[in-house]
C-alpha cells in the first residue's frame, strides 16, 4: 500500500513537472519572437553541410566583434530550405546552390552569391586503388558513394560524370556531402566525389584527385536574411561579414573561390 | 523460505490461470487528466498526419515503383532484424532471468545501451565494429570476402541493433514476473529442461514474448540513423522506408505525407493483431 501511495505522488510530481514545463515554454515564445533590434539574443544561420569550417571561424568572429551569438544549423541545402519553408526559426540562410534558394524566394531577402566551390574526387590516404580520372570510378567492383540527387553535391555529382561520360554504379547515396566525406574517410567506401573544400577540411585519412577544369561544375553559394527571423539587424550585419572583405579571406582560407565573375 | 519467496509474487499468478480474467483496480478518479493529456500529446501529430495528406494523390503515390520497393525493403529488413534478435536475444533474455553470473549486471546494462544511444551514433559504432575496416568487419572481409555496409544484411544488422533490446528486456521481465512452481511441478512430473521449456516456459511468457517481439518489430520498421549511417542509402538494397520518407521529405513534402501514412498504417495494423493475438485481456 505504502508503495503505491509513493507512485502516486511521483505520478503528481511528473504531471505538475510537466505543466510547469509546458508554462516555461509558452512563455518563452513570444519573448524569443519579439525581442528587439539591437538586443544580444542571437541569430540562427542555416547554412550548407559543406561550409560548416569557413562559417564556425565566421561565426566566432562575428560574436567576438559584437557580441551576438550565432547558432549553425549544417545540412544538405535541400533540407535547410524545406525547414524555412515549413517556418523553422532562422535568420540567415546560406545555400550551396541557386535553385534551393530559389525555392524559398518568398520567405527571404535579396540573395547575394557569396562564393564558389568546384568539386574533387575524394579517395583514401595515399590513393590505394589508384584512381586518376573520372573514368576509373565506373570500375566495377569499386565502391563509390555519392551524395543523393536531392542534395546539392549530388547533383553537381551527377552533372560532372554526365559531362565526362561516366556511368557510376554508387553503393549508396548519401542525404548530405559530409556523409560521403565520412564514407571514404572510415574506409568504408573506395571513392566518392565532394567539394574541393570538404577534401581540405576533411582531415588526414583522405585525399582529393583533381576533376579537370573542363568537366568541372562550379557550385555558386547564395546567402539571404529570413524575412520571419526575429533579428533582422544582426541577421544583415552577420550577411555583411560574409560579404565583405575579411569574410571573403576567411573562406578563401577553407578553399572557397570568389563568387563567378559573370 | 520458499513460501515467502511465492507469496511475494501474488499478482502474476493470476496470469496462470490462462484465461482472461476482469481485474477490478481501484485508479484515482483525476488519473483522466494526465491520461487524457498523454492520449491527446500521442494523437494530435497524428492527426496533423492525416489533415495534410493529399488523398487524392494518395493511390498515385504508393503505386510508385521506389515506394513499393521501398515498402518491401522495409517489411524485409524489420522481419529479418526480429528474426535475429529472437533467435539470440530470446536466449540471452534466459541467461539474464535466470543465471545468476558475475557481471551480469554489467551484461544486462550493456543490452540496453542501444535503447539510449542515439541511433546515429549505434551506426558510427557498428561502422567501426563491422565496417570494412572495422574490429570483426576486417576479418569478415578478409576470411570469407564479406562486407556489411551498403548491403541488405548490413541494413538488417543495424535495425536488430537497435531493435534487439526492446525485446531482450521485455522477455526478461515476463521471466521474472513468471510464477515458477509450474516449471517445478513439471520438472517434479518428470519433464526434461527442453520440454518445460517449450510445454510450460514459453506458454506462460508468450504475452509478454508477444509483446517484446511486436515492440522489436515497431521498432526495426521505424529505424533510420543506424540505418542510414551505417547500410547507407541506396533504392532496392539499403533504403528503407523511413529513409524514403525522410529524402522525400526535402524535396516533396507530400509524397514525404503520403509514404508516412502507409508506414504508420501498416504499423498500426500489425501493433493491433498482434495485441489482440498476445495480449487477449488488453
Amino acid at each position: 500500500m505504502p508503495r503505491s501511495r509513493t507512485r502516486i505522488r511521483l505520478a503528481a510530481a511528473l504531471v505538475v513537472a510537466a505543466l510547469v514545463l509546458a508554462a516555461c515554454a509558452g512563455d518563452d515564445d513570444p519573448t524569443g519572437g519579439t525581442s528587439g533590434a539591437g538586443s544580444p539574443a542571437g541569430i540562427t544561420v542555416f547554412a550548407a553541410a559543406s561550409l560548416t569550417a569557413a562559417f564556425n571561424e565566421l561565426g566566432q568572429r562575428f560574436t567576438a566583434a559584437n557580441g551576438t551569438k550565432v547558432t549553425f544549423n549544417y545540412a544538405g541545402s535541400q533540407a535547410l530550405g524545406n525547414q524555412i519553408r515549413q517556418a523553422a526559426p532562422a535568420d540567415v540562410f546560406a545555400s550551396a546552390d541557386v535553385p534551393n534558394m530559389e525555392k524559398v524566394e518568398d520567405l527571404v531577402g535579396r540573395p547575394q552569391v557569396f562564393a564558389s566551390n568546384l568539386l574533387q574526387i575524394v579517395v583514401e590516404k595515399g590513393n590505394p586503388k589508384g584512381i586518376e580520372r573520372l573514368a576509373d570510378l565506373a570500375g566495377g567492383d569499386l565502391k563509390v558513394v555519392l551524395a543523393a540527387e536531392e542534395v546539392p553535391a549530388g547533383k553537381y555529382a551527377r552533372q560532372v560524370l554526365d559531362r565526362a561520360g561516366v556511368s557510376v554504379q554508387p553503393v549508396s547515396l548519401e542525404d548530405n556531402v559530409k556523409a560521403v566525406l565520412t564514407k571514404v574517410s572510415l574506409g568504408e567506401a573506395d571513392a566518392g566525389i565532394v567539394y574541393v573544400t570538404d577534401v581540405s577540411a576533411g582531415g588526414d585519412r583522405i585525399e582529393g584527385v583533381d576533376i579537370p577544369t573542363e568537366a568541372n561544375v562550379v557550385a555558386t553559394y547564395p546567402i539571404a536574411t529570413v524575412k520571419a527571423g526575429g533579428n533582422q539587424r544582426q541577421a544583415q550585419a552577420f550577411v555583411n561579414l560574409v560579404l565583405s572583405d575579411r569574410g571573403q579571406r576567411v573562406l578563401g582560407q577553407h578553399g572557397f573561390l570568389p563568387p563567378p565573375t559573370s | 523460505m520458499t513460501g515467502a519467496a511465492v507469496r511475494r509474487r501474488p499478482g502474476p499468478s493470476r496470469h496462470a490461470g490462462g484465461g482472461p480474467r476482469p481485474v477490478r483496480s481501484r485508479v484515482p478518479a483525476w488519473f483522466v487528466v494526465p491520461a487524457a493529456l498523454a492520449v491527446g500529446f500521442l494523437a494530435v501529430p497524428l492527426l496533423g498526419l492525416l489533415g495534410r495528406t493529399p488523398w487524392g494523390r494518395l493511390g498515385a503515390e504508393l503505386a510508385t515503383p521506389r515506394v513499393l520497393e521501398a515498402l518491401r525493403l522495409s517489411l524485409v529488413c524489420s522481419l529479418g532484424a526480429v528474426a535475429v534478435s529472437v533467435l539470440v536475444g530470446v536466449p540471452l533474455a534466459f541467461l539474464l532471468a535466470r543465471v545468476e553470473f558475475p557481471g551480469r549486471s554489467l551484461v544486462r546494462a550493456l543490452t540496453t545501451l542501444p535503447m539510449v544511444l542515439p541511433p546515429v551514433v549505434g551506426g558510427v559504432a557498428l561502422l567501426l565494429a563491422f565496417g570494412r575496416r572495422g574490429l570483426v568487419g576486417q576479418w569478415l572481409d578478409r576470411a570469407f570476402g564479406i562486407t556489411l555496409p551498403f548491403t541488405t544484411a548490413g541494413a538488417i544488422l543495424a535495425e536488430a541493433f537497435v531493435a534487439m533490446p526492446f525485446l531482450v528486456v521485455t522477455t526478461e521481465a515476463g521471466l521474472r514476473a513468471m510464477d515458477r512452481r509450474f516449471e517445478d511441478a513439471a520438472a517434479t512430473l518428470g519433464a526434461g529442461r527442453w520440454t518445460t521449456l517449450r510445454r510450460v516456459t514459453l506458454p506462460l511468457i508468450a504475452p509478454s514474448l508477444g509483446a517484446g517481439i511486436a515492440l522489436c518489430w515497431a521498432r526495426a520498421l521505424g529505424e533510420f540513423g543506424a540505418t542510414i549511417t551505417f547500410a547507407g542509402n541506396l533504392p532496392g538494397v539499403t533504403q528503407t522506408m523511413p529513409l524514403a520518407v525522410y529524402l522525400a521529405l526535402e524535396t516533396d513534402v507530400q509524397a514525404a505525407i503520403a509514404l508516412s501514412l502507409v508506414l504508420l498504417a501498416i504499423s498500426l495494423a500489425v501493433l493491433v493483431v498482434l495485441r489482440d493475438r498476445f495480449l487477449p485481456s488488453a
